[in-house]
């Protein structure tokens, strides 16, 4: 059977040059950096900070502005709850948008208990932040925005380089997560105007277990983790070293082939789209047009569900990604885990129904061939999927909806 | 691979039995599932007492399809009274367990089928 992996935002395959790169650092040189005064202990520190040197290479940052974390998360909540505390004399304002990832706005929900303000901004059709909102929305004491760099459910890429600017007009500290664009879309931290960007190692053919966050020199951050000194006293804690030097691997190639990758990747997509919109009705592409990651399509198809239309493909070797209710969080305890997803919601998909939200997102080592294969099957998945659908007879009784 | 899923869950969810509709139908049932949007239509044909054809369309998970699915095969051939003492567990069971956020899918089936009796008995009331 097809073995066709285009679900590459939840995460991307190992590079076989990164695991090459992380070998000597499980049996042979397996030190903790922090004791570096021996040579396992040196070892370690080396390639630590060679790592450190190609990740902020990756976004035009200095090393020292590089702080690995265990992955995107932690570093959300590094920026998010760090700037809090940090700055709660400053104010208690924060500004996101209202599509973030939860682990920013999951980490906002505990700051609400403590005084902080949240305003979350609306995005347009597209998921589009727009500049002008925040600069409407900043006050005297707000002390954050975080705006992401590009969504992994919708892929489009929010005006970082504009919201930036006003950031820096207005004196508020900007962070912005780049867990599903860095490493696929050039982001430079000087031009965009970041004071802290959220960086994911597994998302750009990297281990998983290894993150980092950008922390602009001179920004002050309240450490989330109480013990040693490592990271410049940002996170405590040894390095995961086989796993950052896997991330700073992986940023190498990514800095060097990163274009190679998109345009072969645009193509793609712009096959998948075309093919998708000749072959199969009632549907509804969302996303911005152009602004957008490239080999990413998202799409919902009327009558069709979410988490069926997965199955189906899944039985056919087509992995995907849904943000529909019915699939999420499957291992949950009960219904209040079913969350229809909040980025559909926010673009004006109808929550009423459980979509047929599908996300396709391609990555460097698939190809042209597996892309005439998803369209080969998807139509005939839908198909299926209407011949039982209740909503579908009857719209095509009556005419209408 | 195993997923989420049992097997049987994926037996009918890839070849759900009795998916259509029943002309002239004794009693239809149509039940949502507000936390999801998900809906089941079910048909059931009557003769004697007792439930001698049943035919869903169903929008929704593949519990929801794999439920309806289990249903129809169940209240087949039996007496109106047995049908309406089916619950959302028997159909749970039938299908070899569901993951527990999937359970009130299973709910779907049980409604409906309580919903199409009550069409039946509303039209051969006298
Ligand atoms: S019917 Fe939507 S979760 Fe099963």
């Amino acid at each position: 059977m097809a073995h066709i992996f285009f679900d590459h935002i939840s995460t991307t395959p190992l590079d076989p040059r990164v695991y090459e790169a992380m070998k000597p650092y499980f049996l042979e040189w397996y030190g903790n950096p922090s004791s570096h005064i021996h040579d396992q202990g040196q070892a370690a520190l080396v390639a630590v900070d060679a790592a450190r040197g190609a990740v902020a290479g990756l976004v035009n940052a200095d090393p020292r502005e590089i702080v690995f974390t265990s992955g995107a998360t932690e570093a959300n909540n590094l920026a998010i709850k760090g700037v809090a505390e940090a700055h709660a004399k400053k104010g208690r304002h924060i500004i996101v948008s209202e599509v973030e990832h939860f682990s920013v706005m999951n980490s906002l929900l505990p700051l609400g208990n403590r005084g902080y303000e949240v305003t979350r901004l609306k995005v347009d059709r597209d998921g589009k932040v727009d500049p002008e909102d925040v600069r409407s929305e900043i006050r005297a004491d707000t002390i954050l925005i975080s705006v992401m760099h590009a969504n992994s459910e919708i892929g489009t890429i929010e005006p970082v380089a504009e919201i930036g600017r006003i950031a820096r007009e207005r004196e508020v500290l900007f962070h912005t997560d780049a867990t599903a664009s860095a490493g696929h879309v050039p982001l430079d931290v000087r031009e965009t105007g970041a004071d802290l960007v959220t960086l994911s190692g597994h998302n750009f053919y990297g281990p998983k277990g290894a993150g980092a966050l950008f922390v602009r020199d001179g920004v002050a951050l309240a450490s989330q983790l109480d013990g040693g000194f490592q990271e410049r006293g940002f996170r405590a804690g040894t390095e995961n070293v086989p796993a950052v030097v896997g991330m700073g691997a992986a940023a190498g190639i990514a800095k060097a082939e990163m274009d190679g990758w998109g345009d072969r990747l645009r193509g793609l997509g712009k096959r998948l789209r075309d093919g998708i919109e000749a072959t199969v009705s009632h549907v509804h592409f969302t996303g911005h047009a152009t602004d957008r990651l490239p080999g990413h399509v998202s799409f919902w198809v009327e009558f069709a569900e979410g988490e069926s239309l997965l199955l189906f493909l899944n039985l056919r070797g087509v992995m995907a990604a849904s943000g529909s209710a019915c699939s999420s969080n499957l291992r949950g305890h009960d219904e209040e885990d079913l969350v229809a997803s909040p980025v559909l919601r926010a673009i004006g998909v109808p929550s009423d129904v459980c979509t047929g939200s599908i996300t396709f997102s391609m990555g460097k080592g698939n190809t042209g061939e597996e892309v005439d294969e998803v369209l080969g099957v998807l139509p005939g998945i839908v198909r299926r999927l209407w011949d039982m659908s209740p909503t579908y007879l009857d719209y095509q009784k009556r005419g209408t909806r | 691979m195993a997923g989420p899923y049992s097997e049987k869950v994926m037996d009918h969810f890839m070849n759900p039995r009795n998916v259509g509709e029943i002309e002239n139908a004794d009693g239809v049932g149509e039940v949502g599932n507000p936390a999801c949007g998900d809906m089941m239509r079910l048909y059931l044909k009557v003769d004697g007492g007792k439930i001698v054809d049943a035919k869903f369309r169903t929008f929704g998970c593949g519990a929801a399809i794999a439920s309806s699915s289990m249903l129809t095969e169940m209240i087949k051939g039996k007496t109106i009274e047995e049908a309406r003492a089916i619950t959302n567990r028997h159909v749970a069971d039938a299908l070899d367990g569901l993951p527990p956020v999937k359970i009130h899918c299973s709910v779907m089936a049980e409604e409906a089928v309580k919903s199409a009796l009550e069409d039946y008995a509303r039209k051969h009331a006298g």
